[in-house]
């Protein structure tokens, strides 16, 4: 079955701006799905069309479903939402937030009662429970988005860059909560612009740019279609300039980096052996840009240039 | 997040999901509209100084600068004296005052914040918002009136004729003035455009409409145009609630009412599914 279903999708706003030009997308229920461009592509618009705080121009959009003209409210049942600006009263308390979002969709006050205390202790806000939720520092108020979206517990999960602004430890640890409800079934919707988010998370992948998709694939095989890879080399002693190595680019950053184009088929062995040859020690290895980030780009770039 | 890791969270059942029993629409609004009244008595009773008081102070005022001090002077207007005469109008003034007020700051504060996406996100009708809006304004308006009736009846004696007219009047019009606040609050893009209706339009209406005087006592041009005014209507079936007297036909009293709140409403809702000033 499908969670989302869209065809012909369009929206062009009020001041002439065409956002959406015609997205046709589908996601699989149970899957974790990343949906990424640059900025202004279309992501927000997209989503805010789904979650119908957008009104589209033209197009049919369903959830599980459920039509989003027709059945608007059984769709709306089906989506929990984490959007990318803080969106709730910051002067109420996490615990009210919670609770008044669940009765919003229906829950009677002594489940939604249980329910806030289970996700505000999974998403560690319990003892933050009954502060103003203003005094809450970043990471607790995107923790406390999650909770809030938790709260009916949806079908669809929709997270328009859940982790901005989340410091590294933070964000992994979502990481690990997003995968444990995607596995008890929660199929899970995500933009962000931390493209090693979407390769460690997402397994289908959708690419949007200028108001259309330009790329919908499985993740694996969207990273398999890399051709080569850079990577940089940091060295032992220093060198005054690149060495000559035979198959391979290879360009000085400084006295002590060096990098190296790889292509797939060439591997590493060899690109070691002939350094080694050349008595320049390698002590550490780093890929230069993240996988994602180079598909990606080239995407995103060859559109650019042709569009 | 160690708790997170520990315990898999379930989810993903969700409203619809198969194999679990999915809440009938009926519940849903029901549970939601309930969820809007008390989040917004929660707030009114949070913030009671800004909320509760100053209706009660600006009685009191009027009741002894009005009432006790001008109104000996005055005497007695419609068979009453004027503080009695007076009581029923400014009951209904507070009413009013407020009933707005709680409607346009409290919708345009969640446009503001944003936090009124975390309904138009939920599955609730726009008529249920709508709903759950005005009754949070007619809870604000019944718990200041209410207070200040107390305090009217600190200076004056008040009677009740018609106990069933009292409830009806202050309910409809209690109605009307929030939905009239959340009509402000869709169309306010600033807090001067909230402060714009009650400044420039409510105030005077309120005073033109029989508060403090008897529309009896205008020459004739004056008389015929207070007519327009529906606050004259509005006060004066309340009050011949209290006392039986009136300016006004009661039946074309309660009729202009009733029409406006459905007026008010159909326009409320078109508004939201139109998604003026809170959808792209």
């Amino acid at each position: 079955m499908l969670a989302l279903s869209i065809r012909g999708l369009t929206k062009t706003y009020r001041n002439g701006v065409q956002a959406l030009r015609g997205v046709d997308l589908d996601v699989e229920q149970g899957d974790f799905f990343a949906l990424l461009g640059p900025n202004g592509a279309g992501k927000t618009t997209l989503i805010g069309i789904i979650t119908s705080l957008v009104n589209k121009t033209s197009g049919t959009a369903s959830v599980f479903g459920y039509d989003l003209d027709a059945q608007l409210e059984r769709a709306k049942s089906c989506i929990g939402v984490v959007p990318q600006e803080l969106n709730f009263n910051q002067f109420e308390t996490p615990l009210t937030i919670v609770i008044n979002q669940a009765g919003f969709y229906g829950i009677p006050r002594p489940v939604a009662r249980e329910r806030a205390e289970k996700y505000l202790k999974q998403l560690q806000l319990w003892d933050k429970r009954n502060g103003m939720a203003r005094g809450l520092s970043g990471g607790m108020k995107r923790r406390l988005m999650i909770a809030r979206a938790l709260m009916h517990e949806p079908r669809l999960l929709v997270l328009d860059e859940p982790t901005a602004g989340v410091d590294i430890e933070i964000r992994r640890s979502m990481w690990d909560f997003l995968n444990e409800i995607n596995a008890s079934g929660t199929t899970i919707i995500l933009t962000t612009h931390y493209l090693e988010e979407a390769e460690n998370l997402c397994r289908n992948i959708a690419i949007i740019d200028n108001g259309q998709i330009v790329e919908r694939d499985r993740m694996s095989n969207l990273l398999r279609g890399l051709h080569t890879e850079t990577f940089v080399l940091n060295l032992r002693d220093p060198i005054a300039a690149a060495p000559q190595i035979a198959g391979f680019a290879i360009t000085r950053i400084d006295d002590h980096t060096l990098e190296a184009e790889v292509s797939k088929d060439q591997g590493l062995n060899g690109l070691f052996a002939q350094l080694a040859a050349q008595r320049l020690e390698v002590l550490s290895m780093r890929n230069k840009v993240n996988r994602l980030e180079e598909v990606f780009m080239r995407l995103v770039e060859h559109k650019s240039a042709h569009g | 997040m160690a708790e997170a890791s520990a315990s898999t969270p379930v989810i993903g059942g969700g409203a619809g999901a198969p194999g679990t029993a999915t809440p009938s629409l009926n519940s849903t609004r029901w549970i939601g509209f309930a969820t809007i009244v008390i989040r917004e008595y929660s707030r009114i009773v949070r913030i009671w100084g800004q909320t509760l008081v100053p209706s009660a102070v600006t009685a009191i005022l009027y009741f002894v600068i009005f009432g006790s001090l001008i109104g000996r002077r005055v005497g007695q207007m419609g068979g009453f004296d004027y503080m009695q005469y007076i009581a029923p109008g400014l009951i209904m003034m507070s009413v009013i005052t407020n009933s707005y007020g709680n409607s346009v700051s409290s919708f345009f504060g969640a446009k503001f914040g944003k936090h009124v996406e975390e309904l138009l996100v939920s599955p609730l009708p726009n008529w249920i918002i709508v709903a759950g809006y005005a009754t949070g304004g007619l809870v604000r308006g019944m718990m200041v009136g209410g207070v200040v009736t107390v305090v009217s009846l600190i200076f004056a004696r008040l009677p009740v004729q018609h106990l069933g007219l009292i409830v009806a009047a202050v309910l409809l019009t209690s109605l009307i003035f929030s939905l009239g606040g959340f009509i402000n609050a869709v169309f306010a893009k600033n807090f001067d455009q909230v402060n714009w209706i009650p400044a420039f339009v409510l105030t005077p209406l309120t005073y033109f409409g029989g508060v403090f005087y008897s529309v009896a006592m205008l020459p004739p041009w004056a008389r015929a145009l207070s007519h327009v005014n529906p606050i004259l209507h509005m006060v004066n079936a309340f009050r011949y609630g209290f006392l039986g007297v009136s300016d006004v036909s009661i039946a074309g009293a309660f009729g202009i009412m009733v029409a406006l709140v459905v007026a008010l409403f159909v326009a409320a809702l078109q508004l939201m599914n139109r998604g003026v000033g809170i959808r792209d």
